[in-house]
C-alpha cells in the first residue's frame, strides 16, 4: 500500500514535469499545425543555460530564492529569444508550403541542436553529460512510517511551479485577447488576418511562450535529475510529445491528463516490472491510445474536406 | 490540411522501353561479376561498399513508402533491426549446418540467402503491424506511431536474451560480399522502378497527391499503404540481414532513431519519389564522412578534427535538411528520374531546341 503510494508521487511528480513540456508541442500544434520537433531540444538548451547561470552566480547565492528566480528567469527569457530565432528563420518561410516540409525542417534544427551541443568546440559543452548544481537542496519534506513513503521538496516546488503556470497559461488561453487570437489563428490564421489580427507576432509570440515553458519545464527535470546532457532533450521531448498526442494534441488540458497518464504508467512499470522496458510501455500506450481513438483521449478528428 | 501534401507533382513518365524486359538482367550479371573479380583483396573499398550498398536498399526501400505513396515513415532502423537480427539469429543457429551436396561456399551462400529472407519476411510481417494502423491514422499521426514502432523493435530486441540485449550478437558470419549486397542493390532498383510504372504504382502515386481524391476513384487506400508498408520494410530488412552479415557485431544501438534519420536524409536529399535520387543520396551521404576525414588529414590540420568527423556528421545532417527545406524542398531530383533529366540537360548542354 504504501508502496502504491510512493509510486503515485512520483508518478505525478514526474507526469507533472512532462506536462509542461507536452503544453508547448500542443500550443505549437494548435497555433500552427505543426509538430515542433525541435521543441525537447530548446528545452535541453535551456537547462544549459539555467546550468550556466547558475555557475556564475556562485555556490552561496545559488540556493536563496532570489537566485533560483535568476536562473529560471534567464533560461526561460533564453528560450523565448531561441524560439523566436528558430520560428522566424526556419518556420516562417514554409508556412504557406505543405506541411511535410516544416516537420522536416523541425527535426533537422532537432538534429542540429542535439548533435551540434555534443560537440565540444568553443563554448559548446561536449558529449558527456554533467551533473546539475543544485540550486534546490534536495530535502524530505514528508516522511511516512518508516521511510514507507518519502516526498521531497523538489517534488512539491515542481509541482507548485507545473500547476501555477498551467493555470497560469490556460488563463492566458481562454481569458486574455492574446488568448483569444491565438485560438482565431488556431482555427483559420487566414481569415484572422483578414480580421485585422497580426498573425506573424501571434505566432511568434506562441513559439516563444511554448519555448519559456519548456525552459522552465526543463530546470525541473534536471532538478530532479540532477544531471544535464545534450541528448536529454531528444527522450524528454519524445516522451512529453507522447504525452501531448495521447490527449489529443492541440487539446491543453489533454496534453495535461496525458503526462499525467504516461508519468504514471511509466513509473508503474519502472516499480513493478522492469525499468528497460519503460520506453517501450510508453509508446506502445502510445499506439494503443491512438487505435481506439484516433485523435487522442480528448481530441477530435477533423473532418476531411473533399 | 489533413493529408501531407507533398512538392509539385510533376508528370510521371514509364519506365523507358531501354530499361524494360531482360536487359537490365543481361547487363548487371556481368557487371556484378566484375565487381566482384575487381574488388577481391581491398578490404576496406569493400567494406565502404557494402555499407554503401546496404544505405542504397535502404534508401531505395523508404523511398516507396515516404516518396510513392507519401506516408512519412521515421522508423525505418526497426525494420532493419528486425531484419538483422532474424538474418543474424539464424544465421548464427545454421553456423554448423552444410548442405554435402554442394561446395562449401555455396552451401553457405544458400543457407545466407535462407537467413536473410528469414530476416526479410520477418520485417514484412512487422510492416504488415505498423501498416494497419494506417487505417485510421494518416499525417503526423502515423508518422509518429511508425517512430514509436522503431523504438518498441530496439527496447524488445534489447530485453532478448536470444539476441544478446544490449550486448548484441556476435560471431555472425562474414558472408556478404559486396557483390552479394549489389545483387541486393539491383533487385530493390528493379523491384521499385517497376512497381513505380505499374498500375499499383499509380495507386500509390494517387494516395500520395490526394488521398481524400484517390479513395473516392475507387483506390483501396489502406490496402495500397499496407502494401507498400510491407513491400518497403522487406527491403529494409534485407538490408538489415546484410548489414549483419559484414559488421563483426551488431547491437541495439545501431538501430535507433538517428539510424531511421539518416535514412530520411537520403530519401528527402535525394527527392521525394526519385529512385535515382535516393540512390545518388545515399552514395553521396556515405562518401562524405570519408571524404571528410580524407580532406582534413591532407590538410594536416590536428588530427582531433579527422576522427570528430563522425560527430560533426549528424549536426551537419540537421542542417542540411533544414537549408534544403527552405531552398529546394523537393530534393535534388524531385520525383524525376535520371532518364527524365540527362537528356534535358544534355540537349540544354550543347545549346539546343530546349
Amino acid at each position: 500500500m504504501a508502496q502504491l503510494l510512493q509510486h503515485l508521487i512520483n508518478g505525478l511528480a514526474a507526469g507533472t514535469i512532462y506536462a509542461l513540456v507536452a503544453l508547448g508541442y500542443t500550443m505549437v500544434y494548435g497555433v500552427l499545425k505543426l509538430i515542433n520537433f525541435a521543441h525537447g531540444d530548446v528545452m535541453m538548451v535551456g537547462v544549459y543555460m539555467g546550468y550556466a547561470s547558475a555557475f556564475a552566480l556562485g555556490r552561496e547565492a545559488r540556493g536563496s530564492l532570489l537566485g533560483i528566480a535568476a536562473v529560471f528567469a534567464v533560461a526561460m527569457l533564453g528560450c523565448a529569444l531561441l524560439g523566436f530565432i528558430i520560428e522566424r528563420f526556419a518556420y516562417r518561410p514554409l508556412r504557406e508550403k505543405p506541411r511535410l516540409t516544416a516537420l522536416i525542417t523541425a527535426i533537422g534544427i532537432s538534429f542540429a541542436l542535439s548533435y551540434g551541443f555534443q560537440l565540444d568546440i568553443g563554448f559548446l559543452p561536449g558529449a558527456s553529460p554533467r551533473a546539475f548544481p543544485e540550486i534546490i537542496e534536495p530535502t524530505e519534506w514528508l516522511i511516512i512510517g518508516d521511510r514507507d513513503v518519502v516526498v521531497w521538496n523538489w517534488q512539491i516546488i515542481s509541482f507548485l511551479i507545473a500547476v501555477g503556470l498551467m493555470v497560469g497559461l490556460q488563463y492566458l488561453v481562454f481569458g486574455t485577447r492574446f488568448g483569444q487570437a491565438m485560438r482565431a489563428v488556431s482555427w483559420d490564421h487566414r481569415v484572422a488576418a483578414l480580421m485585422g489580427i497580426p498573425t506573424d507576432r501571434v505566432i511568434a509570440l506562441t513559439f516563444m511562450l511554448s519555448s519559456g515553458l519548456a525552459a522552465g519545464a526543463g530546470l525541473l527535470y534536471a532538478i530532479k535529475d540532477t544531471s544535464v546532457s545534450p541528448l536529454m532533450g531528444l527522450y524528454v521531448g519524445l516522451k512529453a510529445f507522447v504525452a501531448a498526442v495521447i490527449g489529443g494534441i492541440g487539446h491543453v488540458p489533454g496534453a495535461v491528463v496525458g503526462a499525467l497518464v504516461l508519468g504514471l504508467v511509466e513509473e508503474f512499470v519502472v516499480g513493478y516490472a522492469a525499468s528497460s522496458w519503460r520506453d517501450a510501455v510508453a509508446f506502445g500506450f502510445l499506439i494503443l491510445v491512438l487505435l481506439v481513438k484516433p485523435g487522442g483521449l480528448f481530441g477530435r478528428v477533423a473532418a476531411e474536406k473533399v | 490540411m489533413q493529408t501531407p501534401a507533398l512538392p509539385i507533382p510533376e508528370s510521371r513518365p514509364l519506365v523507358p522501353p531501354s530499361l524494360r524486359g531482360v536487359l537490365p538482367v543481361l547487363l548487371a550479371v556481368p557487371a556484378l561479376a566484375l565487381f566482384h573479380w575487381a574488388l577481391s583483396g581491398s578490404e576496406f573499398a569493400s567494406y565502404l561498399l557494402s555499407v554503401m550498398g546496404v544505405n542504397i536498399i535502404l534508401a531505395v526501400s523508404l523511398n516507396i513508402v515516404n516518396g510513392m505513396t507519401g506516408q512519412f515513415s521515421i522508423g525505418h532502423a526497426g525494420f532493419m533491426a528486425v531484419g538483422a537480427y532474424i538474418a543474424g539469429y539464424a544465421s548464427l543457429q545454421l553456423k554448423e549446418v552444410a548442405l554435402s551436396f554442394l561446395p562449401v561456399a555455396a552451401s553457405d551462400q544458400v543457407l545466407f540467402t535462407v537467413a536473410l529472407l528469414l530476416g526479410g519476411l520477418a520485417a514484412a510481417a512487422c510492416g504488415f503491424l505498423v501498416g494497419l494502423p494506417s487505417l485510421r491514422l494518416r499525417g503526423d499521426y502515423l508518422a509518429i506511431v511508425t517512430l514509436g514502432f522503431g523504438e518498441i523493435i530496439r527496447v524488445v530486441v534489447q530485453n532478448t536474451d536470444a539476441f544478446g540485449r544490449a550486448l548484441g550478437l556476435s560471431g555472425i558470419p562474414q558472408y556478404a560480399s559486396p557483390s552479394m549486397v549489389f545483387f541486393w542493390v539491383f533487385l530493390v532498383v528493379l523491384a521499385a522502378r517497376r512497381l513505380a510504372a505499374s498500375s499499383h504504382g499509380r495507386s500509390l502515386w494517387s494516395i500520395r497527391e490526394d488521398e481524400v481524391a484517390a479513395e473516392a476513384m475507387g483506390v483501396d487506400t489502406t490496402g495500397y499503404k499496407v502494401r507498400a508498408f510491407v513491400f518497403s520494410s522487406f527491403f529494409a530488412g534485407i538490408a538489415g540481414g546484410l548489414f549483419a552479415h559484414f559488421v563483426p557485431i551488431i547491437n541495439p544501438g545501431s538501430f535507433t532513431f538517428v539510424r531511421s534519420m539518416e535514412i530520411v536524409v537520403m530519401v528527402v536529399l535525394g527527392g521525394l519519389g526519385s529512385t535515382t535520387g535516393a540512390i545518388i543520396a545515399a552514395i553521396f551521404l556515405t562518401l562524405l564522412p570519408e571524404g571528410m576525414r580524407s580532406l582534413f588529414g591532407a590538410l594536416g590540420t590536428e588530427g582531433s578534427l579527422a576522427q570528430r568527423v563522425d560527430q560533426i556528421r549528424m549536426p551537419i545532417y540537421g542542417l542540411l535538411l533544414v537549408v534544403l527545406m527552405l531552398s529546394r524542398p523537393q530534393g535534388l531530383f524531385g520525383t524525376r528520374e535520371i532518364w527524365d533529366v540527362l537528356p534535358k540537360w544534355l540537349s540544354r548542354k550543347r545549346g539546343g531546341q530546349a
